[in-house]
This record gives structure tokens, sequence and C-alpha cells, in this order.
């Protein structure tokens, strides 16, 4: 059962009345004052600039991909205040347990462009997140990453850790019973987890009403006795309130949340995709009008909040990114060691003789020419 | 006849049957609107309704499942799972269940189905889209697993896997969807399941492969024939069941056998062959017949999957070395 000391903006956006939580509007005009989190304008500017730091790296992984100077990569691009919020409410101690669409919190938790670069130019070390504390590997493979925050969140319970656990999934992995089944486990075990939904619109080419007869993803949280919030996930402030309600929750241990962030995937699902097989430009067009990125300006504007050369930082940003893309790039290491030594703690001797033998071949290889 | 690639002359095939019978219905992740991510079911959903080619909800185990009780109901369901790193989640289905519906009913309900999924690295992938785990499906009692390597047989056995009243996991080599192209006919025919193909008859050696592996052993075998070596090729084509009599043949021809497959070794198609290769041929062999497979570890990610990769050098490094054995 959810308790009965549910923040009240849980309550008051009820899902199964299909209500948005939503504080600014597409023009940037606060449309619910009560709900303003009280942030102060370095903070705000602050959200801006990483929201446009990913912006920018996004845009210019893709230019990489279509030079052919990288592998198959997710663009991030329209989903950023999600990503942004998120990461300003996970601390160092916190959980992240990615789908494969979050960018801007993996950089907010401490990941850089260099290894997701050289994780998307084929190399597991950038994969790794290696110095980065409590972050998993992305998940590839459908809504599984759901099983693992709650076990996680298990853990943090029982070791009685102030920590807090914050995972993923897509609009199509709400599909999956590993959804559902991960929801009802952390239902029963009432574990400090939060779980996004990130609601871009469509699974590759299937879009929402497709996958869910349901009036919207946050209500599928009803069933299984958890809080469940449909926010607007283009509105830095919704989603920010969202997090820091969820958060407290959590940490004061309320129990999971489910956070639908109701977005639009503006690019294509993979750089392997057509997103004009399945959709029409006027669609892509209505929702460019309610980039997360936009809204902030024009709020920030408004409010006079806004001092940023926008131009300048944008090019000290390329500079930035792209001095870490050519280190990624130029690192062509790629040992044999690298496909044997991370199997197992202790290698099989079996595995010993296929890396001798592989050897062996290489060597041959070596002096024919 | 016209020039197809795998890709078209699977399409075709489905063409075919969709449009001689209305008992098949195909559906999975994006094949409707899109057509696949790789366009296999291009235009189908336009010629035929959305009630025959449909995209269905994101969950693997549910497509699958759905399947069998189409399959049990009077449908012959073709359904396609997006990639073979995405096939686990109905895993449970197909082994609990799709395999086992026929034996468990003595027969009152069959299970004309066909699960296709494109498999195979090579092609710069990202993790769950580079893995070959044929023997996975293969050890399943009650499934019969089949592998094209061109366009031609990819047809014929895409409308002998759909005629099947047995569940077909029907596995596609995405490295060559599109790679290679081929005269097929644009008429109705079938191959049969279960048959291997000798590619090139040779003398010195057997060398069975299938899959993407067929083109880089053609490539393996054209340096060996320089050196002196005459090697015969099998298509492997029916993974299970597996062509013994081919395989005899051949081996008591040659008495020499290497295995090209992508899959980990262990464990393996490859194994499965030596033991029939064993049971079959023993006092024909020369030389051990052995495994040029992927290593027991994880396809790497493109940057290392160099290694991993069986490339044309290290076909022919094994069959020099099971001639001069």
């Amino acid at each position: 059962m959810i308790q009965n000391d549910l923040p009240a903006v849980f309550r008051d956006f009820n899902p199964l009345e299909d209500k948005m939580l939503q504080v600014i509007d597409n023009e940037g005009n606060v449309v619910n004052k009560k709900l303003m989190p009280a942030l102060d304008d370095e903070t705000i500017i602050d959200a801006y600039k990483q929201m446009l730091y990913e912006r920018i790296a996004d845009e210019m992984a893709v230019s990489y991909q279509r030079q052919g100077r990288m592998y198959t990569y997710t663009p991030n691009i329209g989903q950023e205040a999600i990503h942004i919020a998120a990461g300003m409410n996970i601390r160092k101690e916190d959980w992240l347990v990615p789908a494969f669409r979050e960018m801007g919190t993996l950089l907010a938790k401490g990941g850089t462009m260099k290894e997701m670069f050289l994780f998307y130019l084929g190399n597991e070390h950038g994969g790794s997140f290696r110095n980065v504390r409590h972050v998993l590997p992305i998940a590839i493979s459908i809504g599984t990453q759901f099983h693992h925050a709650v076990g996680i969140g298990y853990s943090v319970k029982y070791q009685k850790k102030d920590e807090v656990v914050f995972t993923f999934i897509g609009d199509g992995g709400t599909s999956e019973g590993d959804f559902s089944e991960g929801l009802n486990f952390a239902g029963v075990w009432q574990v400090p987890v939060i779980f996004t939904i990130q609601n871009n619109q469509y699974a590759i080419s299937v879009p929402v009403k497709a996958q869910t007869n349901s009036v919207n993803l946050a209500v599928k949280s009803v069933a299984f006795g958890i809080p469940g919030i449909k926010v607007d996930g283009n509105d830095f402030f919704a989603m920010y309130l969202a997090y820091k309600t969820a958060s407290e929750y959590a940490r004061s241990g309320g129990g999971a949340m489910l956070i639908e962030a109701f977005t639009y995937r503006l690019g294509a699902h993979t750089t392997s995709d057509d997103p004009s097989k399945y959709r029409k430009k006027e669609e892509e067009t209505m929702w460019g009008l309610t980039d997360p990125l936009i809204r902030l300006k024009r709020y920030m504007q408004s409010e006079g909040v806004w001092n940023i050369d926008e131009e300048k930082l944008i090019q000290e940003y390329k500079l930035q990114i792209d001095a870490q893309f050519v280190e990624a790039e130029n690192n062509k290491s790629y040992p044999v060691d690298d496909v044997f030594g991370h199997m197992y703690t202790d290698m099989p001797d079996e595995l010993k003789r296929q890396k001798m033998e592989y050897e062996q071949f290489l060597s041959w290889k070596e002096n024919r020419r | 006849m016209s020039v197809m690639t795998m890709v078209k002359a699977i399409n075709n095939a489905l063409d075919i049957k969709l449009n001689e019978d209305s008992s098949i219905v195909i559906y999975g992740e994006d094949v409707g609107v899109e057509g696949g991510v790789f366009r296999v079911t291009e235009g189908l959903q336009q010629k035929y309704g959305a009630n025959r080619v449909f995209d269905s909800p994101l969950a693997e185990s549910a497509i699958v499942g759905t399947a069998l009780g189409m399959a049990v109901s009077g449908l012959r369901p073709i359904v396609e799972l997006q990639f073979e790193g995405f096939t686990f989640p109905a895993f449970n289905q197909i082994l609990s269940n799709v395999a086992r519906m026929q034996n468990r009913s003595r027969g009152k309900f069959g299970v004309p189905m066909v699960i296709r999924f494109p498999y195979g690295g090579g092609v710069n992938a990202l993790e769950h889209h580079s893995d070959s785990p044929e023997a996975l499906f293969a050890h399943i009692p009650g499934l019969k697993v089949v592998i094209p390597s061109t366009p031609h047989d990819a047809k014929g056995m895409m409308i002998a896997a759909i005629e099947s009243s047995d569940p077909i996991i029907f596995m596609e080599p995405k490295r060559i969807y599109r790679a290679i192209k081929q005269e097929v006919s644009e008429e109705k025919f079938t191959l049969p399941l279960g048959k291997a193909k000798v590619v090139k008859e040779g003398t010195d050696i057997t060398v069975v492969a299938f899959g993407a592996m067929i083109r880089e052993c053609q490539k393996a075998i054209a340096v060996a024939q320089e050196a002196g070596i005459s090697v015969e090729l099998i298509d492997l084509r029916s993974i299970y069941p597996i062509d013994r009599e081919t395989i005899r043949n051949s081996v008591r021809k040659t008495g020499r056998m290497i295995v090209v497959a992508e899959a980990h070794e262990s464990f393996s198609v490859g194994s499965e062959l030596i033991a029939v290769a064993n049971e079959e041929a023993f006092l024909y062999l020369e030389a051990p017949p052995r495994r040029v497979m992927g290593f027991d570890t994880i396809v790497p990610l493109a940057q290392g999957e160099k290694y991993y990769i069986i490339s044309p050098d290290r076909i022919f490094y094994e069959i020099e070395k099971s001639v001069k054995f």
C-alpha cells in the first residue's frame, strides 16, 4: 500500500486522472508558481549550461558518426531536462542504473565525453566508467536493468546506507516483463529506487499508443502500490521538483517511486535509424516548440537570470568536446588481453589454451608477411 | 529471375506465402510500418494489411508466447525477434513451451511457426548485436534450426520453414544481408530442411561452415588452391537436424575436417560435427578434426572484434596445419 505520508505533489498529480506536473510552459512562463523549486540564479545558470553541454556533445557525436569516425550512436537530443534534473539530484554515493539514453546524468555523475566516445568507438573501457562511483554500464537488453536497480535498493536498505538508486527505462521498455516484475519487487521490498520512464513517444518506429492501452505510463505504478507521477519531461523545473521530492521520499525510508517523464526523441533512435519512415516532419516541428533548452532560456530571460554569452560558450564546449573526441579516437590500443582478460577473475586453462593458439596464429601471420 | 540480396529474397519468400496462405501472420517489433530494422518485411503491411503484418509491443516473451497460441488454433505465425541478443526474454517460451507442445499434447497440437532473427558479428555493432547463439537453440529437442548463406537458399529455406508443421528457428546472417547479390527465381520454390550442400568438391580436406562464414571460407579456399590444397566446402544449412550423410561421405573421402563458425567453440556446433566425424569416419581420419571458431569470450566491441571474427587468413592457417599434420 502507498504510505499516507506521500508528498503532496504525488497526491495532486494523480496519474489515474492523467494529470501532468508542469511548472513552466513552452514560452518559459511560470504556470504553477507554488511548485517552482527554490533554486538560486547560479544553480539555474548551471543547469542551463549542463543542458547545453549535453546538447552540443550529442550533436557532435552524431556528426562524428556521420563522418564515419564513430560507430552507431544513440542520440539524446530533446531529453536533456530529464538528464540534468536527475544529475543535479543524484549524489556521489547514489546509484545510477542507466538504460542507454541518459548521457547528461552520466556526465553529471562524473563520466566524461572521452569515455562516451571511446565506448561508441567500440572499446569496452569507455563504457565501464571506471572512476565514477556507483554507476552500472549501460543496459542494451531492454528493461533488464530494473531488476538490478531493485537488487541494489535491497542492498542499500539491508546495509542501512544513505543511498538512493536512480534507474531509467524507455516507453517501449514498459512492455517487457522485467518492467512489471521489477516494480512489483520494489513495491514488496519498499526499496529506495527512483524509476524513470523516459516516454519519448517512440520505441524505434512504434508509437506509445501501439505499446500500451493505458491512459499514460505513470499509471502503471498504481497496480504495484508505488507512487507514480507524470511529469513534463521538457520542463526542467518540473523534473527537478519530481527528483527532489522522490529522492527525499526514498531517503526518508518511503520506498520506490515511478516518474514518467513525458518528452520527445527529437533525433533518431540510433544513427542507423531513419525516423522519416514512421513519423511526419510536422510532428517533429511541433515537438521542437517544447525544446527544454529554449523553454529554460526563455524563463531565464524573462526573470532576468540570463547572463550567458551562449555563442562563446558553445565555441568553448566544442573545443573541449572535440579535444576529448580526438583523444579517444587516437587511442588505438586494444590488446588481445582485453578480449580474454576480463572474462573470469581466474582464467580457466581452456581459455588460456585458446589464447595461446590464437597467438601462435598471429605470429604465423606476422612471419608470413 | 531477378537479382536479390538475402533481405530481398526473404522478403520475396514472405510475400509469396502471405499471398497464397491467409492463415499466415507476421509480427514483431518494428516489422509493420517500418518494415523491420533491416527492412526484411518492407512493404508487406501495405500489401497485406495491418491485421496480417503488424508491430507488436516490445516484449519478446509475449511475441513468441502469443505465436504459440496462434499456432495451436489455426494460424501460421512468423515472428521476428529484432536481434539474436534480444531472443533471450523469449527463451522460456521457446524452450518450455514452443519446443514441447507437440510432444506434451501427444501430437494433438502442432506448432507451425517460424521464429526468425538476424545474428552474427562483423558489423561493428553495440553489445548483444554480434552473437551466434545457434547451439543454444539446437540443443533444445523439438526445434529445427536453419541458417542460409545465400539469397537463393534463404528464399527456398524460408518457404520450406513456413510450410513445415514444426517450429523453426530461422537465423539470418546479418553480415551478408546485403553483401551478396544473386540471381534468384521469382517463382515459388523450396529447399529441403535438414540437407547440407556441397558448395565445392575437393579431396584433401573438408571444411564445414554456414551463414556468413561460407564466404570467408571461399576466400581461404582460393589461397589454399594456389598452395595446391584441394578443399571440399560444405554449407551445413541445417544446424538441427544435422546432415550426417553429407558429413560422413565427405570426411571419409578427405580424411580431414575443420569446422568454421563464429560462435564460442566450447559446446558448439563444431563440437557436434567433430562427434559426427568420429562416429562416422573414425578410421578414415588422417588428422584430428578441429574447430576454427570464436573464443569462449564475449564478442568484443568493434575495436576488438578483429581478433574474434574468423578471418580467411586464420581459416587458411588451419587448413594448412591440418593438411601438414
